[in-house]
This record gives C-alpha cells, sequence and structure tokens, in this order.
C-alpha cells in the first residue's frame, strides 16, 4: 500500500491536489471558527451556490478563466447577504436560502439550455461534488490557490484580535470605535475567495462541511478561542490529508471521502467532550 | 464641563419619536439611574449616547477631552455570549481595541490594563476560566472589566444584574459601588428602582413625565411616588 502511495506522489498533479487542499482546508477551517459563532454556518452554503450558478454563466458565456468571473459575483453576494443580516427586512437565514436556492435553479437551468457537452450530467455532478476536479488543477491554478491562501492568513492573523472582538460582541466592538462595516466587509471578501477555492476540493454541495465541521468538533474540546482556532485548523488539515490520500488509494470521490472523515473526527471530539464534561 | 450632555434630544425609529426634548447631564463622579417603564427608550438612549444611533434631532456632547472609544458599556448579554467558547482574559483583552491606532496585536500596556481590570473586578483567579462555564454573576464582572479597559472616566450599564440570584445581584451592585466612590461617573439602566434609589445621586425618568435631576429631587416629585407606587403593586 505504501509502494502504491509512493508511486501516486510521484505524479505531479496528486501532489498538487495534496498542496491545494492542505492550503484550502486550513483557510476554511479558519474562518469557520467565526462563521459559526456569529450564526452563519450556512453561509457557505449559499454561497457556493451562487458560485454554482457564476460557473454556469462563465460556461454559457465561454470565459476563458472562468475563476476571474465566478470570484467577484461570489464576492459581491457575500457581502449582500452579510448586509442584509444587519437588515431586518428579510431575516439572515432567508436571504441565504433565497439566493442559495436561485443561484442552483438559474445555473443549472443554464447549462441545460446552452451547453454543447455531451455528458451534462456529468459535468454537474461534478460541479455539485467536486468528485476528481482537484486531480485536474494545473500549475497557474496551484500558485492562484497559494496566492490567495497566503492572504486569506496573513489578514487572518493581523486581523486575528479585531475578529475575536467583532465574533464576540459586535456591537461593544462598534462601540469602542472598531470599524466593524469594514470588518464584515473583509470577511464576506476572504469566505467568497475560500468558497471559490473549496468548490475545485470538494464541491459546491460539501464547502459547508469544510467551514462548519472542524470548528464545531474543536469547540467539544477546547475552551478558550485561540485553542478552538489552532485545534480547527489541525483537524482540517489532517482530515483533508487523510481523506485525499484515502480517496486515492482507494478510488473513492475526493469531496465525500474528506467530509466523511471530518464527520468521523466530529464524532469522536464529541464523544471527548462528553467524557471530559462528565 | 459635564463629561456627557444631552441637549433637547429627540430619539426614535422610523420618524416616531420615543423621546422628545430630552436635556440632561453627567458629571465626573456622578451615579445617575435612568429608570421607566419597558419601551420607554431608555436602550435606545444608551445606544444614541454611545454614538451606535444617531439622534432624530438635538445633540449629544461628550466633554472634558473624552472620546467616544473611551466609553466603557456593559452591554445586555446576548444568547451567543452564553455558549462562547473563550477564555475570560480573551474577553478582557477584547475590550482594549483601538486605544490608538491600527495595531495587529496587544501591547505590554493593554495587557498590564487588562490584568488591572480583571484584579479590579476580582476574577484574576478566573483569567484562564471558560467564558461559557462561568455563573450569570461572573460573566457580568468579566463583561465589566472588558468595559473597564476601554473606561477610565465612565461607565455605561445596561440592565446590569439581569438574570442574577439576589446574591449575585447584591455583590454587583457593591462592585459598581465601588467603582463609583473611585470616581468613575456611572449611568446605569434599572428596572429595580429601589436599588437605583440606594446608590445613584441622580435619577433620569423616561416615559410619562420625563425627569431629570438628583435624587432627592426625583424622591419629592409626585411622578417618583406613583411610578414607585405601580411598581410596588406590580411586584404583589
Amino acid at each position: 500500500m505504501i509502494e502504491k502511495l509512493a508511486m501516486y506522489l510521484a505524479l505531479p498533479f496528486v501532489r498538487y491536489a495534496l498542496i491545494v487542499g492542505v492550503l484550502i482546508s486550513l483557510c476554511a477551517a479558519l474562518l469557520g471558527v467565526t462563521l459559526v459563532l456569529k450564526r452563519f454556518s450556512f453561509i457557505g452554503d449559499g454561497l457556493s451556490h451562487v458560485a454554482f450558478g457564476a460557473m454556469a454563466i462563465a460556461t454559457v458565456l465561454n470565459v476563458t478563466n472562468s475563476m476571474l468571473f465566478v470570484l467577484p459575483v461570489t464576492a459581491f453576494c457575500a457581502i449582500l447577504l452579510l448586509r442584509l443580516g444587519q437588515n431586518a427586512k428579510i431575516n439572515g437565514d432567508a436571504a441565504i436560502a433565497m439566493l442559495s436556492v436561485g443561484a442552483l435553479a438559474v445555473g443549472y437551468l443554464l447549462i441545460n439550455l446552452f451547453s454543447s457537452s455531451a455528458n451534462l450530467t456529468g459535468d454537474v455532478c461534478s460541479t455539485l461534488f467536486g468528485s476528481t476536479a482537484i486531480l485536474t488543477i494545473t500549475k497557474s491554478e496551484v500558485w492562484l490557490c497559494v496566492g490567495l491562501s497566503a492572504a486569506v492568513i496573513i489578514v487572518f492573523v493581523l486581523f486575528y484580535n479585531k475578529l475575536f472582538a467583532i465574533t464576540f460582541d459586535e456591537r461593544f466592538a462598534k462601540a469602542v470605535g472598531t470599524k466593524t462595516e469594514l470588518l464584515s466587509l473583509l470577511l464576506a471578501v476572504i469566505i467568497a475567495v475560500i468558497i471559490v477555492l473549496a468548490m475545485k476540493l470538494v464541491g459546491a454541495l460539501l464547502i459547508s462541511a469544510l467551514v462548519v465541521f472542524p470548528a464545531l468538533s474543536a469547540m467539544r474540546v477546547f475552551k478558550s478561542f485561540l485553542s478552538v482556532t489552532i485545534c480547527s485548523a489541525v483537524v482540517s488539515v489532517s482530515g483533508a490529508l487523510v481523506g485525499m490520500v484515502i480517496s486515492v488509494l482507494a478510488g473513492t470521490p475526493v469531496g465525500a471521502t474528506i467530509v466523511v472523515v471530518d464527520l468521523i473526527v466530529f464524532g469522536a471530539f464529541s464523544l471527548i467532550g462528553s467524557v471530559k464534561g462528565a | 464641563m459635564a463629561l456627557l450632555k444631552c441637549e433637547n434630544v429627540t430619539l426614535g425609529y422610523d420618524g416616531e419619536a420615543l423621546i422628545k426634548d430630552l436635556s440632561f447631564e453627567v458629571n465626573p463622579g456622578d451615579y445617575l439611574c435612568i429608570v421607566g417603564e419597558n419601551g420607554a427608550g431608555k436602550s435606545t438612549l444608551m445606544r444614541t449616547l454611545l454614538g451606535l444611533q444617531p439622534p432624530m434631532s438635538g445633540k449629544v456632547e461628550l466633554g472634558e477631552g473624552l472620546k467616544h472609544s473611551e466609553l466603557g458599556w456593559l452591554p445586555q448579554q446576548t444568547p451567543v455570549q452564553r455558549d462562547f467558547p473563550a477564555s475570560v482574559k480573551e474577553i478582557v483583552r477584547s475590550g482594549c481595541q483601538n486605544r490608538g491606532g491600527f495595531r495587529a496585536f496587544y501591547s505590554k500596556e493593554d495587557k498590564q490594563r487588562s490584568d488591572a481590570a480583571m484584579e479590579r473586578m476580582d476574577i484574576t483567579h478566573l483569567a484562564n476560566r471558560c467564558y461559557r462555564e462561568l455563573s450569570g454573576g461572573q460573566q457580568q464582572r468579566v463583561l465589566l472589566a472588558r468595559a473597564l479597559c476601554a473606561a477610565e472616566r465612565i461607565l455605561l450599564l445596561d440592565e446590569p444584574v439581569a438574570g442574577l440570584d439576589p446574591m449575585a445581584t447584591g455583590e454587583l451592585y457593591a462592585a459598581i459601588g465601588e467603582l463609583n466612590r473611585e470616581g468613575m461617573a456611572i449611568v446605569m439602566i434599572s428596572h429595580d428602582v429601589n436599588t437605583a434609589l440606594r446608590y445613584a445621586t441622580h435619577i433620569l425618568h423616561l416615559g410619562g413625565a420625563t425627569f431629570f435631576g438628583s435624587k432627592e429631587d426625583y424622591m419629592r416629585s409626585g411622578g417618583a411616588r406613583r411610578y414607585l407606587r405601580r411598581k410596588e403593586g406590580g411586584h404583589k
């Protein structure tokens, strides 16, 4: 089995996939803690559907580098959602549900009407579930992913204390002069970047898992924000690595395998948490 | 010059005024209690004092070189906070936000400041404990210590004892009274008129006949007697 693994690791596209997987899962986990605690768990799901819709439009319009189209559209919707969350006319969760289902429907409709692809169901399925998309990543996409991930991590570290403050108590932070609107905007853009990147890895439908599971697992056991954040990052990266290795060896779909690994880890952490608590 | 001054302020939502033409001021060392029925606009007033919501007309002024970032605020707890994985130290330090320009990390001075605030609130021994595992009274002390990190001269408290048992309530009032004796001006929204009358130097009564003045004047006014009687009746 180790020989088989070594053989796969010698292939450049497997190495690319591993690098991209580690970076994306790290970014998703870092932001996941804030999103879960701010009750925005489903924003990842909603935005990934938006990204799916945007991808469909890009395909129909024959945009060569779809990322350049999908990213701004997703970022725009992220800002819209976080803003709507503050505005009481439409509730935050209702707004997410609306946008998410709407974008999914429009995207699927467009692909059905205009796509010239012979394997339509396969295309849609791989966008939604990731399937083997991560193994087809090109070198330039790897560099793009490395750059964006580095940017996300740097911003996260620089704004860590401020993020904590607005996560714990946004009104207080605002009252003592933190620029909370600007931070929300920044958060929205970062989330959009992570979603668009993560679509390659686990597909549009499973992104929420990448954002939510590591944070929830960490919260079962750890009790300070810093330890939860670190644990969540470690859990997420190791889960992604293990998941990808299993999927390469056993030929299972990448995204679903990673999510199942995360699910098992969550179960284990819950058990540890309840034993510790008792 | 007063620390905080409201001049002919009108407050409300969507063009509808809750409070009309309100004027009052808070001087160093004052202990002002804001009392009144639910929906009289107490919390709205506090949000306006903090600069979170602009008044419909009139103006709120800070005096004696006080800056908005130096208003210490103890908000009411949110459901999110009750279940939040954070240590006491992390929460208290978050009160040191924006003490001058953009800094990614807390300075040594910030850390000393938050340590001192924890010492003052007698929660140093809880520094590494998890917030969600503390009792209600301890949680309020943590949030009060956070407010102290931001504030030197004035604290704004929004029903600080809501949901606390009588013992914790007494302890928290004593701690707030102690801060006031050390020179901190206190502005507190309270449902509990009796305690308000025990500790406060000034009373602001909202709803019906608005009253602002010293506690003694309030006791003599007809509005206070009526309000107190209604409150007593409500408790029986």
